[in-house]
């Protein structure tokens, strides 16, 4: 701010701006560190990691860690690398992404630009469903789906994470919907669109952007999800993120950290993937979780 | 939150679509609510009906098998008398205070250095913010690399030639719990920064120059008119990490599984621990019961006021 008002800047201020990039530069190191670290530690050979240097770079590239990690790395007795459990998390994380966005995008809408009596309590009763610390439901959600033959299985967790992703995903579509311009609600209105048709045909169409919202949010908090999976699944049906707690928790031996963080840096590639391709819409998901209104 | 405000006040101010013809039949005319009405019945048995669920089940005789007989207070009362849930309470105490502490300041400062005209501001951002897309149990198991004593921090120090120097926190039973500060803060303190740097883009920028004008320093400045004018910020900050600290699980089952000991037990570990390892229900139910309190405590009234306040500004 400084140099709007400071025609030409002295000496003092153009060291303040020489530590202020210092200082930006030194906070991006502290957060990139571990990912370095990560990613140096997962190419190195286990005697190098062995001998120190936890920083240096590796002085030969010993893909060993991920080769181990994605084909051979054991969960419990098995030892089947991580390439099985990326499948179930796939196929958990899709569905439970697809079916809640289709259902909050109506939900939103019918909450939104359809009012009825009660309609805004629905929400707000709904919207504390997104907040709950889901421990609270977690026993009577591991009977239920023991009680309708769900039990550790890939489709008891994908109901799950379903079931508890409406409520974020309501959220979005009603407060994007909230601020649809009114002058094309009336302008159906005279056109005698109905209900369906206008949802279909204007607003769906409008929501691309807040689709993509509600898309990145579903899918990196059920990929990254920990406490559902590790509760409704068991060994064929585990999801990425307990499989990789498994292989570290797994301690034979000498722990072999180039495998451990080889299947880290796996486990964690689809979200971060997702986050540098659409940031935007990633952090637009957290505000909006964070900010109602 | 942010889209309503870019709209005309003609837009938001016009009638609502109520008459909207939906069709003379009686489904018709009552689509909106029967849309929402798979969700009601979704919320109604798996959020509430659950969440009642679990507190009757706190409140019963529960041991290995579920046994519904009422028995009051009695599990509350034990849960409160055992030792370990006291650590993984004080746990949560030091754990969220020094978190909330440490990211707030954090976030604040890298918002108000991002927005002195920054450039390359936007790779900086990414930066400081990619953590928050990774998950818990990633970076756990990262961070527990880094802090292992011997090859991780404490051999890094050793190699930059301090011979003496000790790193072992993560195995200590006094010290473990702030490598968990740690690594929570570094995961969660660029989401506090992209929530300072929104409000500060809120801020009139002619507050600041005729500030300036007047001769203040920038420090008082910020000081004196920036920072008050980022108390909403500030709420909402400390709203989400105390919701975060308190539903924290992942994090400390990778880096530390409540170790050494109970040492980092907090009461989500304590609850999985009891409800399902150890398969004493009604003490697992109780746990989780505290939490609920404990959350809606803080949220119930920030949802509260966060909804009035967005309808009283769409109606004026």
């Amino acid at each position: 701010m400084n140099d709007i008002v400071l025609g030409q800047r002295s000496l003092t201020d153009r060291l303040l701006r020489v530590a202020l990039y210092g200082v930006l530069i030194g906070f991006m190191l502290f957060y990139l560190a571990p990912l370095y670290v990560m990613v140096v530690t997962s190419v190195k050979s286990l005697e190098e990691i062995l001998a120190g240097g936890l920083m240096n770079l590796p002085k030969k590239l010993d893909f060993y860690g991920w080769s181990e990690a994605w084909n051979n790395a054991c969960v419990g007795t098995e030892c089947r690398g991580m390439a099985p459990f990326m499948w179930n998390s796939l196929i958990a994380s899709t569905a439970a992404t697809i079916i809640p966005t289709a259902i909050g995008a109506l939900n939103g809408y019918a909450l939104s630009l359809w009012r009825f009596k009660g309609s805004e309590l629905f929400f707000g009763l709904l919207l504390f469903g997104a907040f709950i610390p889901f421990q609270i439901v977690l026993l009577p959600m591991a009977s239920f789906l023991g009680w309708i033959g769900w039990s550790s299985s890939l489709v008891g967790l994908t109901f799950t994470y379903i079931v508890y992703g409406l409520p974020f995903t309501t959220l979005y579509f009603r407060n994007f919907f909230v601020s649809f311009p009114m002058d094309l609600v009336n302008a159906a209105k005279i056109d005698g669109i109905g209900y369906f048709r206008f949802f279909w045909r204007v607003a769906l169409p409008s929501s691309v952007p807040i689709m993509i919202v509600s898309i990145i949010w579903q899918f990196t908090n059920t990929w990254n999800d920990f406490l559902f999976a590790s509760t409704m699944t068991k060994l064929e049906s585990a999801t990425v993120m307990v499989a990789l707690n498994n292989f570290v928790e797994v301690a034979n031996g000498v722990k072999r950290y180039n495998v451990d963080m080889a299947a880290a840096i796996i486990a964690g590639l689809p979200t971060l993937a997702v986050y540098l391709v659409a940031g935007r819409y990633f952090l637009r998901g957290l505000m909006a979780g964070a900010v109602k209104g | 939150m942010a889209i309503s405000e870019h709209l005309p006040a003609a837009a938001k101010a016009a009638p609502k679509p109520r008459t909207l013809r939906t069709g003379t039949t009686w489904v018709g005319r009552n689509l909106p609510w029967l849309t929402l009405l798979p969700t009601g019945i979704l919320g109604a048995v798996f959020i509430y009906g659950f969440i009642a669920l679990t507190i009757y089940t706190s409140m019963s005789a529960s041991k290995l098998i579920p046994d519904y007989t009422f028995v009051g207070f009695e599990q509350w009362v034990k849960l409160w008398s055992m030792r370990r849930w006291g650590i993984a309470v004080n746990n949560l105490f030091v754990f969220s205070g020094l978190f909330i502490a440490i990211a707030t300041v954090i976030g604040l400062v890298l918002a108000i250095l991002l927005d002195q005209r920054i450039r390359h501001e936007g790779t900086i951002r990414t930066v400081i913010l990619y953590p928050m897309a990774l998950s818990f149990i990633v970076t756990g198991t990262a961070w527990k690399w880094i802090l292992n004593p011997g090859l991780g921090i404490e051999s890094l120090l050793h190699d930059w030639g301090f011979v003496e120097a000790q790193f072992d926190w993560l195995v200590r039973r006094d010290r473990a719990i702030y490598t968990v500060v740690l690594a929570a803060v570094w995961q969660s303190s660029g989401f506090i920064m992209a929530i300072f740097l929104a409000s500060l883009r809120g801020i009139d920028p002619s507050i600041m120059q005729s500030a300036m004008m007047d001769g203040a320093s920038t420090w008082r400045i910020y000081r004196r008119i920036i920072i008050p004018q980022l108390r909403p910020a500030f709420f909402t900050a400390v709203v989400i990490l105390l919701h975060m600290a308190i539903k924290s699980y992942d994090l400390v089952i990778a880096l530390t599984n409540g170790g050494p000991g109970t040492a980092t037990d907090l009461p989500s570990t304590f609850m999985y621990d009891y409800a399902f390892d150890r398969s004493r229900i009604a003490i697992g139910a109780a746990s989780a019961t505290m939490m609920l309190f404990t959350i809606a405590a803080v949220i119930v009234p920030y949802l509260y006021s966060e909804l009035r306040s967005h309808n009283r500004s769409r109606t004026s």
